[in-house]
């Protein structure tokens, strides 16, 4: 479908939202509000070593427990073929998910499953995981990235063989994947540069940080015919790994998605519904797990720390002539960082003649990285800003303008291959210089910092059914849990199509056996894909409905126009509504309903630009977000009060990684801060008001001009932040978090290198 | 689990005699929090928040007495009370969160024992006197005599803390207490410090003491604090030597939440500024 500009009346507004009140009055059914009867609570024992053999596991006293039904552990679950599911932005290798959801022989860190307990309470099933025996024989392990690519770092797979170098290595490694993107030649690029910076920085893992911990409700019946209810960022995943992991048909299992509390990325994956399932089959009882806090962050996906250098040269008029970037991204227990994106990414707002981009996808002892919003690009975007930051200094130009001379436009060629459609990078750019903000005067120990990012965004498979109900509002029926305002985005361009009220359209989301095949909320796609498929589903009820008023006039269907939403006589002043055609319907052939089942291309990328102001205290090292604004192409905002909503969102947690979020692990690899307490994500009061600047550059694989927006907004942030804390101090942070007591070491650094 | 929920005192006092690891429960904020987490499984549980004695927060002429399980909430909002402790009332109001102020007490704040907990340094500053009563009768013995240790305190089996009692305020007098956490709200004191000030009508300090928190194993009194301000006018000179006897006087540990050169760092920055703030207040108090 394309782009065509039309006079809008429903995409643009802000109607409140569909699943609005349920929200706000707690009505919402999340995964742990559902219960059945008979039910069983299950729980997890999880590793207490970061790196160890599992010698032996007994299970005899924990089955002895009286109101234990079942205990599983690695030996009952089948190891299935090698394969891979893809699953939005990752995708998932089906037998390290396995030994991921269960440990074999081997524990890769602290909060690995190695076994799980299904009681008639939970308080028994917790006493019961007290008493499996697991003997341990503890390894060393690695979790920093620039150790574990060392020759002698703990080796945690004997069987990963770095990928993408030749000849194919004979000896195994944890680096499990090398990834290049080059164009032109950089020696030649650095050589002509009047400027050339290189700097190395680093991160730490980072949680996606969802408040809904993961839950399931799994029942598997003696007939072999299974259900999962759970919170997920899509039920057909969960499906499909669950079948997968358990050796069922597809048609046996059915995903029943709940209200999801969540998910960044993170729910792109199984962890506990498969061991629910599991433990509902050996006990033949439904069975209820869900995560603590601590679980969530000890054992679900955080996102990729690592370490990254770069290096940019420019020409004295601002021209960027290479860049040369190397990452070395934590990939945890195994592999499948998202260091590819970054490579991909890292320098895609820009166009540069001459590139080389390495990326290294690392095996550590830490929990299997996932998913998180724009995943690798932040890591990216950190690393690259920032060097770009002080080119601009070293060159005396605006940061803006030197990121707005080397800008890629429609037509460049992105460091990833195909050449640009429309970007509005440009655009992004200068809204932002002539924002008041930008202009805005600064005070002592304050500093103002800039960066800019880019996300590619995803199509991918969606279907959606739009059901004409006899007094003329609509179901429309769709796939894609809704994490970020999606039921109104799509209600809102069916309504839009239909020509009535988005208020008139119910969306509700359903279970994997009601709607085909859609793939996961994820990649920003949802409002792009599915709004396509919604579109098209509408357009086939249109299409419908003119057809049934030619009948009920007895007239060519050519003659049917449709305009408000009605069917409009082309050559004559009849119309019949919606409802007018619903109510005969059942004579007319049936009650009318659209359907669509797609899969999309031509996603457009968003690209965003940050302003931040920080106020650094030079005494206590504590940096307070004064102002941020931002400013991101959204292609076409469909409803504009969401769009902005994941641009403030996707700061405030660029924020938090920017500030005080970190895995913090003690000398034995154990997570010391598995809660909220000490693992910090901002909190209200930590934020000033984001404002969020939404540009519109149409997108024109979309019918509306939707470009994806949930991902882009969290890019910037970390060179931002550090970028401003320079402007304040003089001083460069160059390993995240930037907390308290390390900007205080670097203030105090810096003093005594002055002398 | 037992739960009982008594109407006085003495009722208080005979049910935690009677059965042997009862807890008392007064906002539940820390001690829910352990029952949840496992770090605690009491016998049973004693309410104290339906006794009247520990709900009140009353004036008298020797001062204000503040019912142990008074919430921070109805601390900030008693005008009188924040007009004469400021210090001690800007301590309480920082605990938590809005939600968490509806329920958290001075007497769990205290008698949680931990070393960073924000109302103890306040109450430090403030010569707070807390008063007992347990199955041998009633005793009042300074707040810093509380805390033992993380987690521990001297209260004998029995004993509970029915109330603190803050002395009246002398003319130009006034306290303050500061604390660093790395976010706003809902976290937990890398530093604090409590400073408690009264001045001669010319602004000479007359009178100091300052309590610090969250470096050490229980919140200090720092010993140092009248020699350095006593007798002068909070200049600049004398804030840097407070900050550095603070400093001197943490005895912290490097841990996830700051390392040891941190917080004595951000202890005695904390000191020097909680002075200052207390000086002014001092300045334009009655
Ligand atoms: C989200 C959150 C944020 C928090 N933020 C802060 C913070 O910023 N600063 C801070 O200092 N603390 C903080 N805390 C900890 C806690 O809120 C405070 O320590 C609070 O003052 C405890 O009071 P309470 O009435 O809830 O105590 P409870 O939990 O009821 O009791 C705490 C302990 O004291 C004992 N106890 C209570 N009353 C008495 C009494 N009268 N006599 C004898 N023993 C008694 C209990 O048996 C228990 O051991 C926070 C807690 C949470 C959950």
């Amino acid at each position: 479908m394309t782009y065509e500009p039309k006079n809008l009346r429903v995409v643009g507004t802000r109607p409140i939202r569909h699943d609005g009140a349920d929200k706000v009055t707690g009505r919402a059914n999340y995964a742990s509000d559902f219960t059945l009867p008979g039910m069983l609570w299950g729980r997890v024992l999880r590793s207490p070593h970061a790196h160890a053999k599992v010698i032996s596991i007994n299970t005899d006293k924990a089955i002895a427990l009286p109101g234990v039904k079942a205990v599983i552990t690695g030996a009952d679950l089948v190891l299935p073929d090698a394969g891979i599911t893809q699953a939005g932005e990752s995708a998932i290798n089906t037998q390290h998910l396995a030994k991921n959801l269960l440990a074999r022989d081997k524990v890769f860190y602290d909060g690995h499953p190695v076994a799980a307990v299904a009681a008639i309470s939970d308080a028994i099933a917790q006493q019961a995981l007290g008493l499996i025996e697991v003997e341990y024989e503890v390894l060393p392990h690695v979790i920093d990235v620039d150790d574990a690519v060392k020759d002698d770092a703990p080796l945690l797979h004997d069987d990963i063989f770095t990928e993408g170098v030749e000849p194919r290595p004979e000896k195994p490694s944890n680096i499990a994947k090398r990834i290049v993107v080059a164009k032109g030649d950089v020696a030649k690029g650095f050589a002509e540069a009047d400027f050339v910076i290189e700097r190395t920085y680093t991160s730490k893992p980072v949680h996606q940080g969802y408040i809904e911990p993961q839950g399931v409700v799994a029942n598997y019946a003696e007939d072999g015919q299974a259900m999962v209810w759970c919170s997920s960022q899509g039920q057909f995943l969960i499906r499909d790994l669950c079948a997968n992991m358990l050796g069922l048909e597809t048609s046996s299992l059915k995903v029943i998605p709940a209200e999801i509390g969540g998910g960044f990325g993170g729910k792109t994956t199984v962890y506990l519904e498969p061991l629910a399932l599991m433990l509902s089959k050996a006990s033949g009882r439904p069975v209820k797990m869900a995560m603590t806090r601590g679980e969530v962050l000890r054992a679900t996906g955080p996102t990729s720390g690592g370490s990254y250098t770069t290096k940019i040269g420019a020409m004295k008029d601002g021209t960027i002539v290479a860049a040369e970037v190397v990452l070395k991204f934590q990939a945890g227990a195994f592999p499948g960082s998202p260091v590819g994106a970054a490579v991909m990414f890292c320098s895609a707002p820009y166009d540069i003649p001459n590139l080389s981009i390495t990326g290294y996808d690392v095996v550590v002892n830490l929990p299997k990285i996932h998913a998180y919003r724009a995943p690798g690009a932040p890591n990216g975007a950190f690393a690259f800003e920032t060097v770009l930051d002080e080119l601009a200094r070293e060159l005396k130009m605006d940061p803006i303008d030197f990121r707005a001379k080397n800008s890629a436009v429609e037509g460049s060629k992105s460091p990833y291959g195909p050449t640009h459609g429309p970007l509005g990078g440009i655009e992004c750019l200068s809204s932002a210089k002539n924002h008041p903000h930008y202009k805005a005067n600064l005070g002592p120990n304050q500093g103002r910092g800039v960066a800019s990012g880019f996300w590619i965004n995803i199509g991918g498979q969606s279907a959606a059914t739009v059901v004409v109900n006899r007094d003329g509002t609509i179901a429309l029926v769709e796939g894609c849990p809704d994490i970020g305002g999606t039921r109104a985005s799509l209600a809102m361009m069916c309504a839009e199509v239909l020509g009535i009220a988005a208020e008139k359209v119910r969306p509700s989301i359903v279970d994997t056996t009601a709607i085909a095949f859609n793939d996961v909320t994820g990649g920003s796609r949802v409002t792009f894909a599915t709004g396509i498929a919604v579109v098209q589903a509408t357009e086939d009820a249109v299409r419908q409905m003119r057809e049934r008023a030619a009948k009920m006039w007895d007239i060519d269907v050519e003659q049917v126009g449709w305009r408000d939403g009605a069917a409009q006589e082309l050559n004559g002043n009849r119309s019949l509504t919606i409802a007018q055609i619903a109510q005969k319907a059942a004579k007319t052939g049936g009650q009318i309903m659209g359907h669509a089942s797609i899969n999309a291309s031509g996603a457009g990328p968003s690209l965003t630009t940050h302003l931040c102001d920080v106020e650094v205290d030079r005494e206590t090292g504590k940096v307070t977000i004064l102002r941020y604004t931002t400013f991101q192409d959204a292609g076409k905002a469909v409803h504009p009060s969401y769009v902005e909503g994941q641009m403030q969102g996707g700061a405030a947690q660029g924020i938090g990684w920017a500030l005080n979020e970190e895995y913090i692990h003690d000398a034995q690899g154990r997570l010391e801060n598995p809660g909220f307490l000490d693992y910090r994500m901002p909190v209200a009061s930590d934020l000033p008001m984001i404002d969020a600047v939404i540009i519109e550059v149409p997108n024109p694989n979309h019918p509306f001009g939707v470009r994806g927006v949930g991902e882009a907004p969290i890019v910037p942030p970390l060179a931002a932040i550090a970028n401003a804390i320079y402007d304040a101090t003089g001083v460069r942070m160059r390993d995240l978090p930037f907390s308290p007591p390390k900007v205080l070491a670097a203030l105090e650094a810096a003093e005594k290198a002055k002398g | 689990m037992q739960y009982q929920s008594p109407a006085s005192i003495e009722e208080a006092v005979a049910a935690l005699a009677s059965i042997g690891g009862a807890r008392v429960l007064a906002g539940g904020t820390d001690l829910l929090v352990q029952l949840r987490s496992g770090t605690a499984s009491p016998a049973a549980v004693i309410d104290v928040k339906n006794i009247a004695a520990l709900r009140a927060i009353t004036e008298t002429a020797d001062g204000f007495r503040i019912g142990a399980a008074v919430c921070g909430a109805e601390i900030t909002d008693h005008a009188a009370l924040v007009a004469a402790w400021p210090g001690v009332a800007e301590a309480a109001g920082l605990i938590g969160s809005t939600q968490v102020q509806g329920r958290a007490s001075l007497g769990g704040n205290v008698c949680n024992a931990s070393p960073a907990a924000d109302t103890t340094p306040a109450l430090i500053a403030a010569r707070a006197v807390a008063e007992i009563v347990g199955p041998n009768g009633r005793r009042s013995i300074p707040v810093e005599q509380i805390a033992t240790g993380p987690g521990k305190t001297s209260l004998a089996e029995g004993e509970i803390v029915v109330s603190f009692l803050l002395p009246r305020r002398p003319a130009r007098s006034a306290d303050a207490y500061l604390r660093l956490i790395p976010r706003t709200e809902m976290d937990i004191a890398v530093a604090g410090a409590g400073v408690n000030l009264t001045l001669d009508a010319d602004g000479t300090i007359a009178d100091a003491r300052v309590g610090i928190g969250a470096v050490a194993p229980t919140a200090l009194v720092l010993d140092a604090a009248p020699g350095i301000l006593v007798g002068t006018k909070c200049d600049e000179a004398t804030l840097a030597k407070l900050a550095e006897a603070a400093g001197a006087a943490a005895r912290p540990i490097d841990d996830k939440r700051g390392t040891v050169d941190y917080r004595r760092k951000v202890v005695g920055v904390l000191a020097k500024r909680a002075a200052l703030i207390a000086y002014e207040r001092a300045k334009g108090a009655r």
